[in-house]
């Protein structure tokens, strides 16, 4: 555990998480022995080079993926341990993703793209329509409602994916590189909202990203190598605690 | 349906136009394999049905009463002893159209040309111009003539064979109901011609009492034909026939022509091949369209694993994504078919080029084709139910995908 957050709510507890894949032929090994703790309200970037086991370890805390040995707890409750349906309720309920492409339904709305999380969740229409509202305000897409994604840029459709991924009012957000397609004036944007939403919701972030922009803007950079973590430095301490 | 269900059911719709023609060729081929499946039940049941009443109206009628043993070997002495009262009883049966005394002996028809062997049926020609409709049918010469004795009625085949014109002689013989060998001359005063060819060649017709002094038959009849208001009645009234007259046997058509049976159960057979056919080119066209759109959308159906839709959610909605798929279909084919059974049940369809080869089976050449009530919910039915079965193999494709790496691809 980083020591400067020792005494926040952890919400996101690994511990020697353990993938390795073809184990049969030759052995990668995605993720080895990687320790994790992530406290609420956390902005967390996990960088490194491709194949390094940030996407692994993105789907691993995700609900996506399981670990060889070991396991995860989100708020104490054990994810490893979840038969796959729970697996997918649990991800319903706690967990936003947003991710690097094919992030929305192509056939729906933006409107509709946000509301489709409250309607697995059965959420009555018109709490649908207030939050998916306030949403759109959040992400400054409001006017874009009737929109389909062919009709929006990148960095619109990432903003929707945002709001998305917050429509259930989950634990934490992971997002999956959301800037990779994205050139400098979207992917400000995005951040902006993110880190806004960080800031005054206490929304805790994980990415993985190459991107320096994100980088830059993350309050905790965790560095991995090969499948471990070589490195985890918290920038701005301070603003975390917002 | 609930807000849920409308939801789903708007996004599998949207769903299925994504790629507008691939989904328009399922859509056709859903029209045309409806329509091939209804007019070709419709078609068969126009030919099933004509044979049947053709067997039914010309031939056997809805019952006949005989001796027990006569079916066995057609003896005149199995004669029927209370032919009166069993015929009175019959016409005083309100559900009874008409019910007709006979004789019926095998017997020898010889010619100057030849001789064959045939059935004779002594009939009283007025209730029999109504329960065979045999004036009706008359081609050449007179339905017997008012006040004429020793006529006979031929069928054109026979009349071919023996080379019998109007007016010729020809005798017949028969063992008559004490044994003797008896014979008659007789004059043809017409000839008939049914679409039963070979009946019309083993058939010909003489007044009752003609046949009865020709078999020795003069106090009785050994058949009675019995013809009803309606086909459904005839098994219920032979059942009530035989147990007011035990020593009589009282057949229904379809005991009296088995054959039909096995026409329709051989015709049922042939009819469920020519749809296995069509459902499974359908099929085959379904499990292609849809793997090819769960393929195609892996990396979506991995994210919306991912967002949290349930894994039975995600293989409904294939099912749902299929089944609009047909449903768009069906309309215009049952329109279509609907159409070419009316337009042809109407007009028929006229099969006179192969007339020799249909007649020699009893076949009328002009089909009708008409659909019986639940053929027509049936193969929707069917349609439907063979493209949820196809879509079990792509939904199952989906259920399984595992979300990390399905988004990967």
């Amino acid at each position: 555990m980083n020591p400067q957050h020792r005494n926040m709510e952890t919400v996101i507890d690994a511990h020697d998480l353990v993938r390795t894949y073809d184990a049969d032929t030759v052995p990668v090994h995605a993720l080895d022995h990687v320790h994790l703790h992530i406290a609420r309200g956390e902005f967390v970037a996990l960088r490194g080079p491709s194949g390094s086991g940030k996407t692994t370890l993105l789907n691993m805390i995700g609900g996506l993926d399981r670990p060889d040995a070991s396991h995860v707890l989100i708020d104490g409750a054990n994810i490893t341990a979840m038969r796959d349906r729970e697996l997918i309720e649990f991800r319903l309920r706690h967990i936003g993703f947003v991710f690097q492409a094919y992030n929305l339904i192509p056939v729906l709305t933006a409107r509709e793209n946000i509301e489709f999380i409250l309607l697995l969740q059965q959420r009555p229409a018109a709490e649908r329509r207030s939050r998916v509202a306030e949403l759109l305000a959040q992400v400054g897409l409001s006017d874009k409602a009737g929109k389909r994604p062919a009709e929006l840029s990148g960095g619109q459709q990432q903003r929707i994916a945002v709001a998305r991924a917050l429509a259930a009012k989950p634990r934490f957000v992971l997002a999956d590189e959301p800037t990779a397609n994205l050139d400098t004036a979207a992917a400000g944007n995005l951040l902006d909202i993110m880190s806004r939403l960080n800031r005054e919701e206490g929304m805790t972030f994980i990415f993985s990203t190459h991107d320096p922009r994100v980088i830059e803007r993350a309050r905790r950079v965790i560095t991995l190598e090969d499948g471990r973590v070589v490195a985890d430095e918290v920038r701005n301490p301070d603003r975390c605690e917002n | 349906m609930n807000t849920n269900q409308r939801d789903a059911a708007r996004v599998a719709w949207r769903n299925i136009w994504r790629n507008r023609s691939r989904s328009l060729v399922i859509v056709a081929s859903v029209g045309i394999g409806l329509w091939a499946g209804i007019f070709l039940i419709a078609f068969y049941n126009g030919m099933i049905r004509q044979r049947i009443r053709s067997a039914i109206d010309r031939e056997v009628s809805h019952l006949q009463v005989h001796h027990p043993r006569f079916s066995d070997d057609h003896d005149l002495r199995y004669h029927l002893g209370d032919a009166g009262a069993i015929l009175g009883r019959l016409r005083s049966d309100p559900g009874v159209l008409v019910a007709a005394p006979r004789i019926v002996a095998h017997g020898m028809v010889s010619t100057a040309a030849g001789s064959a062997g045939v059935v004779i049926n002594g009939v009283d020609p007025a209730l029999e111009a109504r329960l065979t409709l045999l004036s009706a049918k008359v081609a050449e010469g007179a339905y017997f003539t008012a006040g004429g004795r020793q006529e006979v009625i031929v069928g054109l085949r026979l009349a071919r064979k023996l080379r019998l014109a109007l007016h010729r002689k020809l005798v017949l013989t028969v063992s008559d109901r004490q044994g003797s060998l008896s014979s008659a001359a007789f004059r043809v005063a017409g000839i008939y011609r049914t679409p039963n060819t070979p009946y019309d060649e083993a058939n010909l017709f003489i007044r009752l009492p003609d046949a009865a002094a020709l078999c020795a038959m003069a106090d009785s009849v050994n058949e009675l034909a019995v013809l009803l208001h309606r086909d459904e009645a005839a098994d219920s009234l032979a059942a009530v026939l035989s147990a007011a007259f035990p020593t009589a046997e009282v057949k229904a058509w379809k005991d009296l022509a088995p054959e039909m049976q096995v026409l329709v159960a051989t015709t049922g057979s042939m009819l469920y091949v020519f749809m296995g056919v069509i459902l499974l080119a359908l099929g085959f066209g379904i499990v292609n369209t849809m793997l090819m759109a769960v393929l195609e959308r892996t990396r979506e159906i991995g994210m919306l694993l991912a967002l949290g839709m349930s894994r039975p959610r995600v293989f409904g909605m294939v099912l749902l994504e299929t089944f609009l798929l047909v449903m768009a279909g069906c309309p215009a084919g049952i329109a279509a078919a609907l159409a070419t059974v009316a337009l042809t049940g109407r007009q028929g369809i006229d099969f006179s080029v192969f007339s020799r080869a249909l007649e020699s089976f009893g076949w009328e050449t002009r089909v009708h084709p008409q659909l019986a009530s639940g053929d027509l919910r049936r193969i929707v039915l069917l349609v439907i139910l063979t493209a949820l079965v196809a879509a079990l193999l792509p939904a199952r494709r989906a259920f399984r995908l595992r979300p990390a790496d399905a988004m990967r691809k």
